[in-house]
């Protein structure tokens, strides 16, 4: 419920590289999110309509990359990504809590057009 | 996707300040826009050429509140305050936790609280009711507290007094947490009557907390409360949580919460 709130930093965030590199508008923003992150998809790109209007991302496209999670197994000292909730090594069956990814909310890519003097 | 909460608005987040009354709210309002005008050529300028370009970037979205939780933790941590970010669903009863844990350690540990809700101060009150230090948020439509905020609100305490500082959120087991605001532990409550099923309906904070407290153990047997399901399913959930079953209505295992307190509260 919170994915107004995180798409509005998200568009911060793009909205001040985009400045950064002089562009007029922002086609595309991709992001990673994190199976754990707590953020729903499909909540991000109803926000991201609602919040890129009237800026320079007004129509431009929303890409998300899920991130599955992936767990690191102390004992067995291996990366495995988790069949449920519940992170069971597959190979010694303990629960471990190390998470090595899964967790992000990323801005990860802009496509801009720039303006460049000829 | 809670379409009409809108959760975004920050300018309704409203600190109550307990002996002053100024309610003076801004609001800013800014429109931006857009106006191309075309015009004709041929007096020999160019007009800059359009670029397309693909920025490689890995920001955290969230980037701006965790370096206030940074800050927060610092800050907390010269003043020598154990800092607890309670969550759970609305109704399972933290404000009672409170009232009583407040109470029941105040020889060895003096507790102060900084409590959220979308509206009322009627937690405040309560709190301050039984003397506990207590300033409330009023976050709006915002379904969660921020770093930014709570250090805000716990200024308005006289911190230097407290031992512990308790951070109430707002009753919600989704967005709180997204959000670390500087705490040495994330204590996460569900009570009985809310169903042994219910960490695995909210994974990300389940395995987020350092105590969860299974609260209305005293009413257990009457709404058919599966107990060993329930703990099986915390600890599988997070194997490192450290569980206490607990009434904050009769006392009833309270004991141990309050040692663990009060073990990491004077250290």
């Amino acid at each position: 419920m919170h994915e107004v709130s995180i798409m509005e930093q998200t568009l911060d965030i793009a909205l001040a590289k985009a400045q950064e590199q002089n562009a007029s508008q922002i086609k595309r923003l991709k992001m990673s999110i994190g199976a754990m992150s707590g953020v729903v998809p499909e909540a991000l790109e109803f926000a991201f309509d609602v919040v890129t209007q009237d800026t320079m991302a007004e129509g431009a496209t929303l890409e998300i990359e899920m991130i599955p999670v992936k767990c690191y197994c102390p004992s067995c000292q291996e990366e495995f990504n988790p069949s449920d909730f519940f992170y069971e090594c597959p190979q010694c069956k303990q629960i471990v809590y190390q998470t090595l990814a899964g967790r992000e909310i990323e801005l990860t890519e802009l496509e801009l057009t720039t303006l460049e003097v000829a | 996707m809670c379409g009409t909460c809108g959760c975004s608005d920050k300018n309704l987040v409203h600190i109550h300040h307990n002996h002053q009354h100024d309610h003076e709210h801004s609001h800013e309002h800014s429109h931006e826009h857009h106006h191309e005008h075309s015009h004709h050529h041929g007096n020999g300028h160019h007009h800059p050429k359009k670029q397309e370009k693909t920025v490689k970037l890995q920001e955290s979205v969230l980037q701006k509140n965790e370096v206030f939780a940074q800050q927060n933790r610092a800050f907390f941590r010269d003043k020598g305050l154990l800092v607890l970010n309670l969550v759970s669903s609305p109704g399972s009863g933290k404000t009672s936790l409170l009232e009583r844990t407040a109470f029941e350690v105040q020889e060895k540990l003096s507790c102060g609280v900084v409590v959220g809700d979308l509206e009322t101060d009627n937690d405040a009150q309560r709190l301050q009711q039984k003397g506990i230090p207590t300033i409330q948020i009023t976050t709006g439509t915002l379904c969660h507290l921020e770093a930014d905020i709570v250090l805000q609100a716990a200024q308005q305490l006289d911190l230097d007094s407290l031992d512990v500082l308790i951070v109430e959120n707002v009753g919600n087991l989704v967005c709180p947490a997204s959000y670390d605001l500087g705490e040495n532990l994330r204590v996460v409550m569900l009570s009985t009557t809310e169903g042994e099923d219910k960490p695995l309906k909210y994974p990300t904070m389940f395995k987020s907390a350092d105590v969860v407290l299974l609260n209305k153990v005293d009413i257990a047997e009457v709404v058919g409360f599966d107990r060993d399901k329930a703990l099986m399913n915390i600890q599988k959930m997070n194997p490192q949580a450290t569980i206490f079953e607990v009434s904050a209505k009769t006392g009833e295992g309270m004991q141990g919460w309050y040692d663990y307190l009060v073990k990491y509260g004077v250290s």
